[in-house]
């Protein structure tokens, strides 16, 4: 190794601290390119090869009731590849040792083949046989939920008679990426299950011989979806189409695709933050390096070295630094990927799930980051190539500070000696007095926005359970019924008080934007089901018009008092337009309510409603829950508390991993910006703080003079820190607004005051570590240095 | 007759902070002979550091003309400057300059890996006498030890011509005769021309020839008849 290689080794031990604080800096931006690449990718390709190598559907539609002939007239629609019926039924589920049931979701199978769309994934066991009573495969979650495997049984309630399921084998499904259980806001293995049968027995079962009541389609290239989705439904209209869909609308596809929207705006937030940073801390090093090593460099260029070997120099030193980053920054970024796979374990089930490793996003990782670097090193760099080798030689001329005079009025006049030091020296260097404070912002702000989720969590939870869905359970309907099913409801055991509720397939138009959701009917005077207002009131449903969520208002682009088209998608399928008359929350997919009667009169089907909705005697609620297990009409209920328990569970743990590495995203900021910012003022003063110890300054007293300043500086940063923390978690909000959820934004106090409170140790933590090194200041070895 | 080695016909510098122009050459001619060791004796301010930066190729003259041999020194660039400082030149300056990150050895060694036809570093050291001090770190030597690595660094490459501003400037008496007797040597033996700067009058009596500035000029020139050994030197 030549000496100057040898020197540039000796620099970087000896201001390793920085080094390091700033490589933890470019370590965190490379983890969070790492992650947000890899694992958008992980997600992405995996699911593209699993949806290609299982045949996942294009075009998908369910109908009450369709000849099985009807497959092949689908198939001639000009732009279908293939075409496949099936029947698909809800059934309740009686699990042994689980009080509340669960609900089931059955699909048929074609005899003796495979199917041609929606393949799935055996992972053991063999496929039901049709002559052999009620045999299933069932999806891997339900089955690992309750530990059921080849050969366990259990009970279903199948068309209102209650039947043994025998367990043929465990299967996952591309359609079931992300299983959401009817009414559910999270999955829910333990209550949710996919169960694949034999044909032959559910047509026996659901009086569907001959007939499906759902049909998949898969698309020629280039063929369009609209137009063949026309098709499908005027085909299907006759048998009860429910509307067709593509896969934007199909739950499991589209909940993937809005996570897939999140790394994004995460790879679009976070990286540029820690790369700013990253330049900017690189900058104050480099600066404060040249500005120690000038005779030296003066020293090399008297030599012969020339400007383009020292510019290599320092370069290489950069070079350095982002090395050790960006190797620290794999080690996290392989860490947290893999935390982050299996953190979408629990919510995705994929045959298997690898964390996306290739080598071009790490090589990505690395150029971003030493491009950081160089360009934070360039002005530093550029000077000392350029810097002159007889001036060099010269020692700098003392530094010129500034008193401030307003007009005979001194400023400074108000503070004592040692506070001048401190605002003069800020004043002199305000770039970097300047970036400092930005950099403390900066850090201030990513903790306000990780700790603002939390705020979001808890008043969705408030919103959606204590003040909309204030119901203790709902049932829904395998068919709509009759308004008087509520009676019979009503003396279910425990049961309080009823809520009847109406739910119908639709089409919102206006203008070109259409959206397909479910519209929904609520009684006058609704008590326990209701919408809330943007103000978070509850509305009055009015006798006419409809309201719908401020995200499908968005959609639409329509706003209180224009008409929409609605089109529904079941029964008589009737059109007609109504009016908006207002806006309501929602955090969980698309929104549409009305008043009941008033969508059924428009239905034309007379009183009917599709779910009740209960309050209930939690006592009792095992006697309800056996009760209802035998009821022939129900084909799902949704439990509130057993839905928040988990929607808590899940959440909270999800939350507070994100949140940890968040946090200390944070904290990593702020030690790094704190750290460099008060270590390079020690060495700039190191002489004037030993001649003050000389003059008998205690070590406190001098401390506080170079101290002072980040404390000045980190006070100052607090409210830019408050304001930067509120635009980041909009971004963040906005990041999380997409058509299957999204969450308020809204934050509390404390969280300004928790992220305050956790910066300021951060900084205190790194001014300390300072402050031990002003301890140590050996005031002979400083003053006999020339400065 | 000797070669002549550097040559400077009407050397101006004037340098220029905020709207004061400082003349801190006006107008010099010398020249320095092949082998010959040279002392630049002046009031400080007279311009000596001025004149050795420019013929060492740190700076650049206002007017004027600078040759050392056949090269121009005057009017060329900056990357010219640098090979002919790379190739031509030793310097050792009143604070020795040393990189306190590099022991001795290394400090010689920075300027023998860019040099055509160095010595080893070890017997650059040797001439010095701090052979022994190779691995020392210039924190752990005293300034006099230092400023001989500062000698063995600039002789290294064998340059044509030393180059010293005030190397004993900052030593006492005893340590600076040992810094002027490896200049004597390296003068000697290895026949580099060599000009030495100093605030020490009696310093001159080592050297074949004494310049005299004064403001910017160059008010004398003396050839010693007779030369004294450093150690004959009183201080
Ligand atoms: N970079 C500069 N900017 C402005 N003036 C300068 C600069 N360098 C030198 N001078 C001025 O030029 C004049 C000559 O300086 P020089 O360093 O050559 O003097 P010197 O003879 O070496 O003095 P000393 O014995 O004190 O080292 C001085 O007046 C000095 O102030
Ligand atoms: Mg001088």
């Amino acid at each position: 190794m030549n000496a100057l290689d040898k020197k540039l080794l000796r620099d970087v031990m000896h201001i390793w601290t920085q080094v390091l604080a700033v490589a933890l800096v470019m370590a965190a931006g490379v983890a969070t390119i790492i992650i947000a690449i890899g694992a958008h990718r992980s997600l992405e390709e995996t699911r593209a090869a699993y949806y290609e190598r299982y045949r996942f559907a294009d075009v998908f539609s369910g109908a009450t009731r369709a000849p099985a002939s009807i497959v092949e007239r689908i198939g001639r629609i000009p732009g279908v590849a293939v075409a496949e019926g099936r029947i698909v039924k809800p059934l309740l589920l009686d699990v042994e040792g689980m009080p509340e049931p669960a609900s089931g979701l059955a699909i048929s199978l074609p005899e003796g083949r495979p199917p041609h769309l929606n393949d799935f994934f055996m992972r053991a066991g063999r496929l039901p046989k049709a002559d052999a009573g009620f045999e299933a495969v069932i999806a891997e979650r339900f089955a690992n939920a309750h530990k059921f495997v080849p050969g366990s049984r259990f009970e279903a309630v199948i068309n209102g008679r209650k039947r043994v399921l025998s367990v043929t084998g465990i299967a996952l499904s591309p359609e079931y990426i992300y299983a959401l259980g009817p009414g559910d806001v999270m999955p829910d293995d333990r209550r949710f299950a996919i169960l694949w049968m034999a044909e032959e027995t559910l047509e026996a079962a659901f009086d569907l011989d001959g007939a499906v009541n759902s049909v998949s389609v898969k698309l020629m290239k280039g063929a369009s979806e609209p137009a063949v989705i026309e098709q499908l439904d005027q085909l299907l209209a006759r048998y009860g189409g429910l509307g067709a869909y593509g896969r934007k609308d199909q739950l499991s596809h589209a909940f993937l695709d809005s996570e897939l929207e999140e790394l994004k705006g995460m790879r679009n937030v976070l990286p540029p933050i820690f790369m700013v940073v990253t330049a900017f801390l690189i900058n104050m090093i480099m600066t404060r390096l040249i500005a120690l090593e000038r005779e030296q460099i003066g020293l090399l260029k008297a030599v012969g070295y020339g400007r383009a070997a020292i510019a290599w120099h320092y370069v290489k030193l950069v070079l350095i630094i982002s090395c050790i980053g960006i190797v620290i920054g794999y080690g996290m970024g392989q860490w947290l990927g893999h935390g982050l796979t299996r953190l979408y374990a629990r919510f995705f089930s994929y045959p298997f799930l690898i964390f996306d490793n290739s080598a071009d996003v790490f090589i990505l990782a690395a150029a971003i980051t030493i491009a950081a670097g160089l360009l934070g090193a360039s002005s530093a760099v550029w000077h000392a190539a350029a810097l002159p080798p007889a001036v060099a030689m010269r020692p700098p001329a003392p530094t010129a500070y500034r008193t401030l005079m307003i007009g005979k009025f001194n400023p400074f006049a108000v503070f004592d000696q040692m506070t001048r030091m401190t605002i003069r020296h800020m004043i002199r260097r305000p770039v970097r007095a300047a970036g400092t404070l930005l950099g403390i912002a900066l850090s201030l702000s990513v903790l306000i926005s990780s700790l603002f989720v939390f705020d979001a969590i808890e008043f969705m939870i408030d919103m959606l359970y204590f003040r909309a869905d204030r119901q203790h359970a709902t049932l829904f309907f395998s068919d709509d019924k009759h308004m008087r099913t509520i009676h019979e409801t009503a003396r279910l055991p425990g049961v309080i008080r009823t809520e009847p509720a109406r739910a119908v397939s639709a089409r919102i138009r206006h203008g070109h934007l259409s959206r397909r959701v479910s519209v929904v009917g609520k009684p006058a005077g609704a008590q326990l089901s209701r919408v809330l207002d943007l103000e978070m009131q509850p509305v009055a449903m009015p006798r006419s018009g409809i309201v719908l969520s401020d995200k499908l208002a968005r959609l639409l682009d329509v706003t209180t008092g224009n008409y929409v088209t609605v089109e529904l998608l079941e029964g008589r399928r009737r059109v007609f337009d109504v009016v908006v008359a207002g806006k309501i929350r929602s955090y969980i997919g698309l929104l549409a309510a009305m008043d009941m009667d008033s969508l059924n009169e428009l239905a034309g089907e007379g009183q009917v409603i599709s779910a009740v909705h209960m309050a209930v005697d939690t006592s009792r609620t095992e006697a309800l829950y056996g009760k209802v297990k035998e009821l022939p009409a129900v084909a799902s209920i949704t439990l509130q508390r057993v839905s928040l328990a988990r929607f808590r569970d899940t959440l909270a743990k999800n939350i507070t991993t994100m949140m940890l590495v968040y946090t200390s995203l944070g904290v990593i900021i702020a030690f790094g910006v704190a750290y460099n910012s008060a270590r390079i003022q020690l060495s700039e003063r190191a002489r004037e703080l030993a001649s003050l110890r000389v003059l008998g300054f205690t070590r406190a007293e001098v401390s506080r003079i170079l101290l002072n300043e980040l404390a000045i500086l980190t006070v100052l940063a607090l409210p830019i820190g408050w304001v930067g923390g509120y635009s980041l978690a909009w971004l963040v909000a906005k990041g999380l607004d997409t058509e299957v959820h999204r969450i308020p934004f809204v934050i509390d106090r404390d969280t300004f005051a928790w992220a305050s409170v956790v910066l300021i140790v951060a900084v205190a933590l790194s001014a300390l570590i300072v402050r031990l090194r002003i301890n140590k200041l050996d005031l002979i070895a400083v003053l006999k240095t020339r400065d | 007759m000797t070669a002549t080695v550097f040559k400077a016909e009407g050397l101006t510098k004037t340098y220029l902070t905020g709207d004061v122009a400082v003349h801190a050459l006006r107008g010099v001619d010398l020249e320095l002979f092949e082998g010959e060791l040279s002392v630049m004796l002046g009031p400080s301010g007279s311009g000596k550091s001025t004149l050795l930066n420019i013929l060492g190729g740190l700076d650049t003259a206002t007017s004027g003309l600078a040759r050392f041999k056949d090269l121009q020194l005057t009017g060329i660039g900056e990357h010219e400057l640098t090979l002919y400082r790379r190739h031509h030149v030793g310097f050792v300056f009143q604070f020795y300059n040393l990189i306190p990150s590099l022991t001795a050895l290394e400090n010689v060694a920075l300027v023998t890996e860019i040099a055509d036809d160095p010595m080893r570093p070890e017997e650059a050291l040797d001439l010095v006498a701090l052979g022994e001090r190779q691995n020392h770190f210039p924190a752990q030597m005293s300034g006099g030890e230092q400023q001989r690595v500062a000698i063995a660094r600039a002789i290294a490459k064998r340059p044509e011509v030393l180059l010293c501003d005030e190397p004993t400037g900052a030593l006492d008496s005893k340590t600076g005769v040992l810094v002027l007797e490896a200049l004597t040597t390296v003068n000697r033996e290895l026949n580099t021309t060599t000009a030495v700067i100093t605030h020490n009058a009696e310093t001159r009596k080592i050297a074949h020839r004494v310049f005299y500035f004064h403001d910017g000029r160059i008010a004398r020139m003396e050839v010693n008849k007779q030369r004294l050994e450093p150690h004959e030197v009183k201080w």
